[in-house]
């Protein structure tokens, strides 16, 4: 059995290689996109919050859409390829990061906040010295969750014909060969795995030195 | 010296129908540490918060160095304006130069953020430049974390700086250190500050003016002394507390005089008159009759200069002209004359010239002391 997988990994290992990267570029694209309107619809929201409840009711009802149903009707609108895969992937990933700006902007102490209106900060300088850096590592957990979520995702997105290591996995299963299964699923569980490490240590060097302070004297 | 750095003229605000500043009038002199003071809800905060526009006012104007505020880009008025708040307000994720410099960077990016102006700072304010600059507020104690906020403050040197009960979330210790050195500070620096607490101890030790405010309108305004002399109204009484003012006005001598004073016959010899002094252990005999008839009153002194006299009684060496009280004399009254008396005896005699008690400077300090002794023991416990 695990010689059989070595073989399949051995013979394949060019294809594994295309479909992870392939993998890779869809999930990272639709990542982008997702952060890109996200974060600044999040921002937006604070601003306006009575459009929160509507909009964040509405990004949580494309979530609960299963996934594989998503990419369906994905097909009649956009048609098949990696075009729509990415379409569907933006709109899975959009509400944690969406949600985690929100809710970390706006528990943003108040008092910070007056002492630097108080100061005289504009509102893009409150914004951005700092809402977004005290909002951060809730932005940043968002994201996390989303990247995660999206590489999963992913792997269906080959139904609709955008490739990736979706393909290994459905030509296993047709061609019941476990071998070719795995190699699809393991690379897929691997780059999630390493993607979510990647992310958590780029948080851990991206909070100043004074929030982790308060973070482990809060806990 | 004598112009106002801020003026309000006819202010109200008010939310829907609550009036919480009702058509106020004050004046803020410049160089002087203004201290608002009231019970929480009489809209001192609202007032200094009027100042730089964090609230607006409703109607009226409020004027800093003659310039109505509202005329004034808001974030421009308060640049020039030092804020300080309850110690959270630093900010976590920025070093301790990089808070202070804070307001400088605004304008000017990093170009504001002047090293050599950040540790003059840190030093002014008692702290140790190079240990501290490098590090985030929440290594920091509350009280040096203050001592930043006031740093903060200073940096962009404002003629004007607002401070909103900045000292209230320390501890005691830390509290009378920090007012100290802001009374230092000020004696140097010559801002003004706009200082709001409901502490009147705060008030009283640290102020030039108080302004006493309450149900949005000022009460009375002036320095700490005159309100402590004529609080302007029985809710200024009660505020300033009964322990400052009851102790030393509506005391009378017969509330504070010792009752059993060490007294002699003015027939007594001079040698039995210091015996009796040695085992009583004072240094001064009240002479008085059996009848209790005042004479006069003597002290070692008087009876050691002519002790070899050996004729001589107390009749002799004692001094009649010394002050007196009544027992009816109010005690505020009767301060002045027992810290000038000679030896700090004075005797307490009726209109009938009875004896009747003595009061004496270590009497006075025990009486004066006693409501806060008091306050002690009960927070003691």
């Amino acid at each position: 059995m695990v010689n059989e997988i070595l073989t399949t990994f051995a013979d394949r290992w060019t294809d594994i290689l295309d479909a992870s990267l392939q993998h890779m570029m869809l999930s990272l694209i639709a990542l982008f996109w997702a952060i890109l309107i996200a974060v600044p619809l999040g921002v937006l929201l604070t601003r306006y919050r009575k459009l929160a409840g509507v909009v964040l009711g509405l990004v949580s009802v494309l979530q609960t859409i299963p996934s594989l149903a998503l990419l369906g009707f994905m097909i009649p609108i956009f048609g098949i390829g990696s075009v729509p895969a990415i379409i569907a992937m933006v709109a899975y990933a959009l509400l944690p990061i969406l949600r985690n700006t929100y809710t970390g902007i706006l528990d943003v102490d108040a008092s910070l906040l007056e002492a630097g209106r108080g100061m005289g900060m504009t509102r893009f300088q409150l914004l951005r010295m700092l809402e977004l850096p005290l909002a951060r590592p809730m932005i940043f957990a968002g994201i996390r969750t989303a990247t995660v979520m999206t590489i999963g995702v992913a792997t269906l997105a080959s139904f609709i014909g955008a490739g990736g290591l979706g393909d290994l996995i459905l030509r296993g299963i047709s061609m019941v060969d476990t071998g070719v299964i795995l190699a699809g699923a393991i690379p897929a569980a691997v780059l999630a795995i390493l993607f979510d490490l990647l992310l958590a240590w780029t948080d851990r060097m991206a909070t100043p030195k004074g929030l982790r302070i308060r973070k482990d004297l809060h806990s | 010296m004598n112009r106002n750095a801020v003026e309000f003229q006819n202010v109200s605000k008010s939310y829907g129908d609550k009036v919480v500043i009702d058509n106020l009038s004050l004046s803020i002199p410049e160089g002087n540490i203004v201290v608002l003071v009231g019970p929480s809800g009489c809209g001192k905060t609202t007032t200094m918060k009027m100042i730089n526009r964090l609230i607006e006012s409703s109607s009226g104007e409020v004027r800093v160095f003659g310039q109505e505020v509202r005329k004034q880009d808001r974030a421009e008025l308060r640049r020039q304006i030092g804020y300080v708040i309850q110690q959270i307000g630093l900010f976590p994720h920025m070093t301790i130069a990089e808070n202070i410099s804070l307001v400088p960077r605004l304008t000017q990016g990093r170009q504001g953020h002047d090293l050599t102006k950040i540790d003059q700072l840190l030093e002014l304010v008692g702290l140790d430049a190079a240990s501290y600059r490098d590090r985030y507020p929440a290594e920091l104690s509350g009280g040096q974390q203050q001592r930043v906020g006031v740093a903060r403050a200073l940096m962009a040197n404002p003629p004007i700086i607002l401070m909103d009960e900045p000292f209230s979330a320390l501890d005691p210790i830390t509290r009378e250190q920090l007012q100290d050195e802001l009374i230092r500070l000020n004696e140097e620096l010559h801002k003004t500050i706009v200082f709001v607490t409901h502490d009147m101890d705060e008030a009283l030790k640290i102020a030039d003016q108080i302004i006493i405010m309450q149900g949005g309108q000022v009460i009375q305004q002036g320095t700490p002394d005159q309100i402590l002399r004529h609080p302007a109204d029985d809710f200024v009484r009660g505020f300033i507390g009964e322990k400052r003012l009851a102790s030393n006005l509506s005391l009378t001598v017969a509330d504070v005089m010792l009752l059993q004073p060490v007294k002699l016959s003015r027939f007594k010899g001079l040698a039995e008159a210091v015996q009796t002094m040695q085992r009583k252990r004072v240094t001064a005999v009240l002479v008085a009759d059996q009848d209790g008839r005042y004479h006069g009153i003597a002290d070692t002194n008087d009876i050691y200069k002519r002790y070899r006299e050996e004729s001589l009684t107390l009749e002799d060496v004692m001094r009649s002209d010394a002050p007196t009280l009544r027992p009816e004399i109010a005690l505020s009254e009767a301060i002045p004359l027992v810290q000038d008396a000679p030896f700090g005896h004075v005797p307490v005699v009726t209109d009938g010239g009875k004896l009747v008690g003595l009061v004496t400077r270590a009497s006075l300090v025990d009486v004066l002391a006693k409501p806060y002794l008091e306050e002690v023991v009960a927070s003691g416990e």
